[in-house]
C-alpha cells in the first residue's frame, strides 16, 4: 500500500507503526523498537519505556521537526514506546525514529522497506538532523544483526561506513529520509577507502625531533614504549614533561584495525569524535587536569560513561603534578590499572569498559619545584622535600616502572640539536622490541614484559653471577629500595629485547638501574 | 661543681641579659652571689638595667628555674665553665665581650687553643661540602682543633671532617647544650660530644631562637685563632662570623669559587675585601703559624700529602675511563656526558652505574654527576 506524502487521507485507518533504532549499553549497540500509536482521544503525545529527560523532550522537537518540514502534525493522541521497556533509554538518537513512527501510522510516508532499516538522528526545530554519540557502536551491532542498513545524521556517517558489512545512509533534514524511503530520491550509501585512512590519519602531527636534546629521557621513554612501562618524570616546571610525554604516542607501535576500532568505540560513545574522522588510528593522549573527579577519571557519572583512563584506552595517559591528584581519584585508577578494565556497577547493570593505557606521571622534585635545577635555587627546607615526593601513594608508584629526571631548559642552550632523532626511526626499534616479546609470551597471557607477574620473571628473566652480583651490589651501595628489584628486572628486560640480546647482561642491568631515581637515597 | 656556681648560672640564664650587662653588674656589685643577695633593694636604675629586666632578676620564679638547670646539668654531664675559672678557653677569654658562663658537654682540653674555624652556607654546593671536609681532615690530622656551628651544610663538613681524622672537634651551638638542633645532627653531636666538646653560652633549655645566632658566632670565632669560610651566599650568616674574627683580630680565609655561583658570591666578595685566599690547607697553616705542629700518627699519616682522594686505579674499563677523566666536582648532567664523550645514552647509563658502584662517582638530584 502506497500512500502519498504531504495528503492527508481521511477515513483511512491509523495503526501502530514500529521503526527500529539502537541504543548503547557500555560501549556496545542493540536493538530498540520505536512502536508508535495513533488513536482517537484527547490530543497528547506519550513516550514511554524509561526514557531520559532528553527522550522526554523528544517530543517537542519532534513535533516542529514535522511541522517545518511541510508534514502534517496529527493532532491525535499518540503514544511512543521505546522497546525493550525496561532498559533506560538516553540522549536525543531517538528523535529521528519517533518523527518517522508518528509520519507511518499517520499515514504520510510509505513504509515497504522501513523494517530492513534502522534510523538514529537528533532533530532540530526545523527538521535538520544533527549527529549523535556512538555511531560506530550500532554499525558494529548491525553487523551482526538481520538490519542492514542504517540511517543516521551526516556527521556520523564516516565512522559507521568504516563496517563493511552495513549500508550506512547519511541524511542531514528528515524530508531527505522520506524521499529516499518514498523511492523519490535515493541516498548513496556512504563508502570508505580503508587504506587512505590508515595512511593520512596515522601521521601525528607533533614528533620527538621537536624536542632538542634531552637524551637521557627519550631514552628512557623509548624504554618504557618498547616494554610498556609506566612511567614517572620528575623536573623542575618549564622542564619539558609535558612536551615530552605528547610525544610519547609517536613512537609506540600503530594500532591494528580491531584496535583502532576499539579506540574509535570509546571516543565514539563519549562524543568525542574529531569531525571528518571515520576511524581514529593513532593512540589516544589524555591528559586530564589535577581537579578531576573520580567519576571523570576512572568512568561513571549518574549516566555512566568512560572516564579519562579509558579514553586513553591503548594510548597514553598523562598525569602532571601528581601529588595534586585527590589521593581518592588516585586510589580509584589502582584496580583497574592492574585489571585493564573499569567496572562500573549501576543497579540494573555492570558495565565495563576497556582501559590499558599506558600511564605516565609527572612532578615537581619539591615543593618550590627547583631542587636540583642549575639555573634557581631550591628554597625547601630537607624536611618538605622529603615530605613533597614521599607522600605519593606507594601502591601507585609501584604500578610505575620507569623513574626518571628531567633537566630543565638550562640545558637545552647548549645542545646544537641537528642530530635528534625523529619518531618513525625510533618507533622501529620500540616495534622490534615488541615484537620479541610477542613471540616470547606467546601462549601466555601477557603481551608486554611490564605485565610479567612475579613468578614468569623467574622464569623469563633469569641471571647469571656476575649480573646477580651488580644487582646485590647497587642495592646496597645505592640504598634501593627493595620493591624496586622486580621493577630493574623487567626494564633489564627491556633493555636488553632493544639491544636485540635475549641474554639479560649486566650492562643491561646497570642501565636499568639508573630509572629508579626515587628510591635510592642521595647522600648529603 | 663550686657551691657559687648556682649564681653564675642564675644570672647567665636571665632571657634579655647578655654578656655584656652581665658583665657590668658584676663589676657593679662585685660578684654575681652579690648580685643575688643585694639587687632586689636597689632602684632599677642604679643598677643600670631595664624595668623588665630587673622584675626578672628579682622574680622567685626565676630563682627556682635555676635549680632545675642545676639537675640537669648533673644528670647530663654538663660542666659549667665561669670565665674567672682555670679552665676557661684561652682565645675565648681575650675577646672584648665573651661568655660569662660557658655550659660544656665533652671536654676542652689546653691543646684547644690550636684551633681553627671553619664555617659557611647552610646550602652549600658538593664542592664546597668537599672542601669543607676536605680541610677539615687535613688540618685535624696536623693537631689542629675545628670549631664550627654544628649546622647543616658546611659546618657539619667540617665537623664530620675533623672526626674522620680522627681529631678534634668543638661545636658551638646557638640553644642549650641539651638540645639537638637540627634533628638529624643528633648522632654526629653525640661523636663530637665523645670526642670532643659541644659549648654554649646559653642555658640548659634554651631554644635555638634566631637572634642567638649571631651572638654565638661570635665564640666560634673567638675560640680560635683563624676563621675559613668555605661557601657563602650574598647574605650568609657566616660573612657574620667573618666580621668578628676581624673585630677579634683573627685572621679571615675564604676558599674561592665559580663566580656564576650564587653559593659563591659572599666568599668571592670577601676575597675582594682582603680575607686570604685559600686553596690548599698549607695556606691556612702559614697564615696562622703552626708550621710547628708535627702530624699525628694513625688516620692521617697515608693521606697528609696527597690532599684530595683520587681514583684509584682500580680495574676500570675504557670507556669508564673515558667517561671519568670528563667528571669532576663541577657537577656534569648525563645529557652533556654523552654529548661530550660520544657515547650513547644506554651506554652512559650502564658505565656511570659501574663507577657509582666503584665509589668513583657520585650521583646528585638532576641526573648530576661529580666525583665521589
Amino acid at each position: 500500500m502506497v500512500y502519498i506524502v504531504n495528503k492527508v487521507v481521511l477515513g483511512v485507518a491509523f495503526m501502530i507503526s514500529k521503526i527500529l533504532s539502537c541504543g548503547l549499553s557500555g560501549l556496545d549497540g542493540y536493538m530498540v523498537t520505536v512502536e508508535t500509536d495513533i488513536s482517537p482521544g484527547i490530543p497528547s503525545f506519550d513516550i514511554v519505556g524509561l526514557g531520559g529527560t532528553a527522550v522526554k523532550e523528544s517530543k517537542e522537537r519532534v513535533r516542529s521537526a514535522i511541522r517545518n518540514s511541510g508534514f502534517e502534525y496529527p493532532v491525535r493522541r499518540i503514544t511512543i514506546n521505546l522497546a525493550p521497556a525496561s532498559i533506560r533509554k538516553e540522549g536525543s538518537a531517538y528523535d529521528l525514529p519517533i518523527a518517522l513512527g508518528v509520519l507511518v501510522a499517520a499515514g504520510q510516508v510509505a513504509i515497504d522497506e522501513i523494517q530492513n532499516y534502522a534510523f538514529v538522528g537528533e532533530l532540530s526545530l526545523n527538521g535538520d538532523i544533527k549527529p549523535i554519540k556512538g555511531a560506530l557502536s550500532m554499525a558494529l551491532f548491525l553487523n551482526n544483526s538481520h538490519v542492514k542498513n542504517l540511517v543516521l545524521p551526516v556527521e556520523n556517517a564516516p565512522e559507521a561506513a568504516v563496517v563493511q558489512g552495513v549500508n550506512v545512509y547519511a541524511a542531514s533534514h528528515i524530508s531527505e529520509v522520506i524521499g529516499h524511503l518514498n523511492g523519490l530520491n535515493a541516498i548513496e550509501p556512504v563508502t570508505i577507502d580503508m587504506d587512505t585512512i590508515f595512511n593520512i590519519s596515522r601521521t601525528y602531527d607533533v614528533d620527538f625531533k621537536d624536542v632538542k636534546g634531552q637524551l637521557n629521557v627519550k631514552r628512557a621513554l623509548e624504554v618504557a614504549a618498547a616494554g610498556g612501562h609506566n612511567c614517572f618524570m620528575v623536573g623542575s616546571p618549564g622542564s619539558g614533561k609535558t612536551m615530552l610525554a605528547k610525544r610519547l604516542p609517536t613512537i609506540l607501535p600503530g594500532l591494528s584495525f580491531e584496535e583502532s576500532l576499539q579506540v574509535t568505540k570509546i571516543h565514539s560513545i563519549s562524543g568525542l569524535m574529531p569531525p571528518n574522522t571515520p576511524l581514529i588510528t593513532a593512540r589516544p593522549f589524555r591528559a586530564p587536569h589535577h581537579t578531576i573527579s573520580n567519576s571523570s577519571l576512572a568512568g561513571g557519572g549518574s549516566m555512566p560513561r568512560p572516564g579519562e583512563l579509558s579514553l586513553a584506552h591503548l594510548g597514553v595517559l598523562f598525569l602532571d603534578e601528581l601529588p595534586e591528584f585527590d589521593t581518592n581519584a588516585l586510589e580509584v585508577l589502582r584496580q583497574p590499572l592492574e585489571e585493564g578494565y573499569v567496572n562500573i556497577s549501576r543497579v540494573n547493570a555492570c558495565l565495563s569498559y576497556p582501559c590499558a593505557a599506558m600511564l605516565i606521571c609527572a612532578a615537581n622534585p619539591c615543593k618550590c619545584g627547583y631542587l636540583g635545577d642549575s639555573s634557581r635555587q631550591c628554597t625547601c627546607t630537607p624536611y618538605s622535600v622529603q615530605q613533597y615526593l614521599g607522600r605519593l601513594s606507594g601502591p601507585l608508584l609501584d604500578r610505575i616502572d620507569i623513574q626518571v629526571e628531567v633537566a630543565s631548559v638550562g640545558f637545552k642552550e647548549l645542545e646544537s640539536g641537528s642530530d635528534d632523532e625523529s619518531s618513525p626511526v625510533i618507533r622501529e626499534r620500540v616495534v622490534k622490541a615488541r615484537k620479541k616479546q610477542l613471540e616470547r609470551y606467546k601462549g601466555s597471557s601477557i603481551f608486554t614484559n611490564s605485565q610479567l607477574t612475579h613468578s614468569q620473571l623467574h622464569k623469563y628473566c633469569t641471571l647469571d653471577i656476575k649480573e646477580r652480583e651488580l644487582l646485590a651490589n647497587a642495592f646496597e651501595r645505592l640504598g634501593l629500595s627493595a620493591r624496586a628489584h622486580n621493577k630493574i628486572l623487567k626494564v633489564a628486560r627491556t633493555i636488553a629485547d632493544l639491544d636485540e640480546s635475549e641474554k639479560i647482561a649486566v650492562k643491561h642491568l646497570a642501565e636499568a638501574v639508573q630509572y629508579r631515581s626515587l628510591d635510592r637515597k642521595y647522600a648529603v | 661543681m663550686k657551691e657559687n656556681i648556682k649564681y653564675w648560672i642564675w644570672l647567665s640564664s636571665l632571657p634579655g641579659l647578655g654578656a655584656r650587662k652581665f658583665a657590668e653588674l658584676k663589676a657593679r656589685f662585685g660578684s654575681p652571689e652579690e648580685v643575688w643577695k643585694v639587687v632586689h633593694s636597689y632602684a632599677p636604675e642604679l643598677c643600670g638595667i631595664h624595668p623588665e629586666l630587673y622584675e626578672a632578676l628579682i622574680s622567685d620564679r626565676h630563682k627556682q628555674k635555676v635549680d632545675i638547670y642545676m639537675n640537669k646539668a648533673k644528670r647530663l654531664n654538663i660542666g659549667v665553665i665561669t670565665v674567672e675559672e682555670e679552665g676557661y678557653p684561652d682565645n675565648l677569654s681575650k675577646i672584648f665581650d665573651p661568655p660569662q658562663v660557658l655550659y660544656t658537654r665533652g671536654n676542652i682540653i689546653k691543646e684547644d687553643k690550636n684551633a681553627v674555624a671553619i664555617v659557611g652556607s647552610r646550602r652549600a654546593s658538593h664542592y664546597g661540602l668537599k672542601m669543607a671536609e676536605s680541610l677539615a681532615y687535613e688540618l685535624a690530622c696536623r693537631g689542629i682543633a675545628i670549631v664550627s656551628g654544628m649546622a647543616r651544610g658546611i659546618d657539619a663538613a667540617a665537623h664530620r671532617g675533623a672526626l674522620k681524622a680522627g681529631g678534634r672537634t668543638i661545636a658551638v651551638l646557638g640553644c642549650g647544650v641539651d638540645i639537638v638542633y637540627p634533628r638529624e645532627h643528633r648522632e654526629l653531636m653525640m661523636q663530637i660530644i665523645s670526642t670532643g666538646a659541644v659549648v654554649s653560652e646559653f642555658a640548659p633549655e634554651a631554644p635555638p631562637l634566631q637572634l642567638n645566632f649571631p651572638a654565638r658566632n661570635r665564640i666560634i670565632s673567638g675560640l680560635s685563632l683563624g676563621v675559613i669560610v668555605v661557601e657563602a651566599a650574598e647574605k650568609s650568616g657566616s660573612l657574620i662570623t667573618a666580621d668578628f674574627a676581624l673585630e677579634q683580630g683573627r685572621e679571615v680565609f675564604a676558599v674561592p669559587g665559580n663566580i656564576n655561583n650564587h653559593n659563591s658570591i659572599g666568599t668571592n666578595k670577601l676575597i675582594k675585601q682582603g680575607a686570604c685566599l685559600v686553596t690548599c690547607v698549607e695556606d691556612v697553616i702559614e697564615e696562622i703559624g703552626l708550621q710547628y705542629l708535627i702530624p699525628g700518627e694513625g688516620k692521617c699519616s697515608e693521606n697528609i700529602h696527597s690532599g684530595f682522594n683520587f681514583s684509584k686505579e682500580a680495574d676500570i674499563s675504557d670507556e669508564e675511563r673515558k667517561v671519568l677523566k670528563l667528571i669532576t666536582f663541577e657537577p656534569l648532567h648525563i645529557d652533556r656526558i654523552s654529548k661530550i664523550s660520544g657515547l650513547s645514552i644506554g651506554s652512559i647509563n650502564f658505565v656511570l652505574t659501574m663507577l657509582e658502584l666503584k665509589g668513583l662517582v657520585r650521583q646528585l638530584p638532576g641526573r648530576m654527576f661529580v666525583t665521589a
